[in-house]
């Protein structure tokens, strides 16, 4: 019993290695590499500031909120996501940094 | 750094002549990043019609958008003033003075957001808050319908410029919008012959104090483009206690004490300066980007940090600063129907 138990655990726990995604998202020339990313549940997004300037990314929508705090030039940061939801993720420094995130399976 | 960067630092340490002659094609270059923009543009929903202009132009001046009907928008954004007030802090309702400086319209159909810190996402929206504010116009929107309603004028106007649309919150907002657009467009300065090839337009001190705002002093972070600013939000070590955006995004450190990077067009004619009016010239303002900030919070901005300017420096900054004034466009008193 407790072997199965183990093995079905250890199932679980690749399945979601598999599943779990990291998508890349860069910031350069004060704009994001994409206006618009869909991604699984449980994802990932690595937000990497190739800038020469400080970024905030942030998100207030209800779905997705998040803020990851100051990003100096030349460092990256990851966000993981939940199951499911909508919403715009902004800099919280300049305001033409916009992109959409839908969270779906 | 880029080799444009690398280049016009390197430039700083050569004398001006030489600078200029030897590396053209590279200051040129960067000039590129300051070409203006003709087309003005329009939301989808309030493209543009002669109609229209003419129907914000005569709002924009009507004093009876105002509870008082004495203060217009005109009142604060006057445009011989730049399209602000020349005040440290605008004045209201009853006189009562407000907490910041009236920022200026100059080029607004391309800002990103409005007021100091951004709440307003578009000029249609911007146009409707000081009617309705208590310290500023006091005007329901209501009561402002009403009161432009009963003015004859307006109803065949209204129906000229949006037919079918009434006299309504919307349509107020809109005609209000369209003529800011037009009429706030900066003209012509000396900076933008120069960058046209006119090499005789600005001085040669101002054109060290090009190259500095582009490397040394760093202004060009935020003040960048044709505009002069990337419309960003920024704590710049401003003393007092306003949070600006911050009051709107509490939980976000960087937005405390954060107001928007404003226009540098026609800066040197638009005294005093910052959100509150607390720097009295433009020496003041190059003096704290020179120190870092006269207050120095955790929000402070990254790119706020001591520059260690000459004194040349600082001459040639405020020589390039006041390249960038020109005339507002022509602009009319209108008879107001009654």
């Amino acid at each position: 019993m407790f072997k199965r138990i183990f093995f079905g655990f250890v199932l679980a726990c690749q399945a979601t290695l598999v599943h779990a995604e990291v998508h890349k998202v860069s910031q350069k020339g004060k704009a994001f590499s994409t206006q618009a990313l869909t991604i699984k549940p449980d994802d990932t997004i690595m937000f990497l500031n190739d800038d020469t300037i400080s970024h905030n990314v942030f998100s207030s929508s209800e779905g997705t909120r998040f803020n990851l705090k100051i990003q100096l030039p030349g460092t990256r940061n990851g966000q993981k996501f939940g199951k499911s939801g909508a919403g715009e993720i902004r800099c919280a420094i300049h305001p033409g940094m916009k992109m959409k995130l839908i969270i779906k399976e | 750094m880029s080799g444009i960067r690398l280049v016009l630092r390197v430039l700083l340490f050569l004398s001006p002549g030489i600078a200029m002659a030897e590396s053209q094609t590279e200051v040129q270059r960067y000039m590129q990043l300051y070409m203006r923009s003709n087309a003005i543009p329009y939301p989808e929903d309030n493209s543009y019609s002669v109609a229209r202009e003419k129907l914000g132009h005569l709002l924009f001046f009507d004093p009876r958008l105002s509870a008082s009907d004495w203060i217009s928008c005109a009142s604060c954004h006057n445009p011989g003033f730049s399209w602000g007030d020349g005040l440290p802090k605008a004045r209201g309702h009853g006189m009562k003075t407000l907490p910041r400086r009236t920022p200026t319209l100059l080029d607004s159909a391309w800002m990103a957001s409005f007021f100091w810190d951004g709440r307003a996402a578009t000029l249609e929206e911007q146009a409707l808050l000081p009617i309705q504010a208590m310290g500023e116009m006091a005007l329901s929107l209501s009561e402002m319908v009403g009161k432009l309603t009963r003015i004859k004028g307006y109803n065949v106007l209204f129906e000229k410029a949006y037919p079918r649309e009434g006299i309504t919150e919307k349509t107020v907002a809109k005609a209000i919008a369209t003529y800011e657009r037009v009429a706030s467009v900066s003209t012509e300065a000396p900076f933008d012959r120069w960058i046209k090839g006119d090499t005789q337009a600005i001085s040669s001190a101002a054109r060290r104090g090009f190259v500095l705002f582009n490397t040394k002093a760093a202004c060009s972070q935020c003040h960048s483009g044709w505009r002069f600013t990337d419309d960003s939000f920024h704590d710049i070590g401003v003393r007092g206690d306003d949070k600006g955006r911050g009051a709107l995004f509490p939980d976000i450190e960087v937005n405390q004490f954060a107001f928007k990077t404003p226009t540098l067009r026609n800066v040197a004619w638009r005294a005093p300066y910052m959100h509150d009016g607390s720097e009295t010239t433009l020496v003041d303002v190059i003096e704290l980007y020179n120190v870092g900030g006269r207050e120095k919070r955790a929000s402070l901005s990254t790119l706020v940090r001591p520059l260690n300017l000459t004194e040349q420096d600082r001459k040639d900054l405020l020589e390039f600063l006041g390249t960038l004034s020109s005339p507002v466009r022509k602009t009319e008193i209108p008879m107001l129907p009654r």
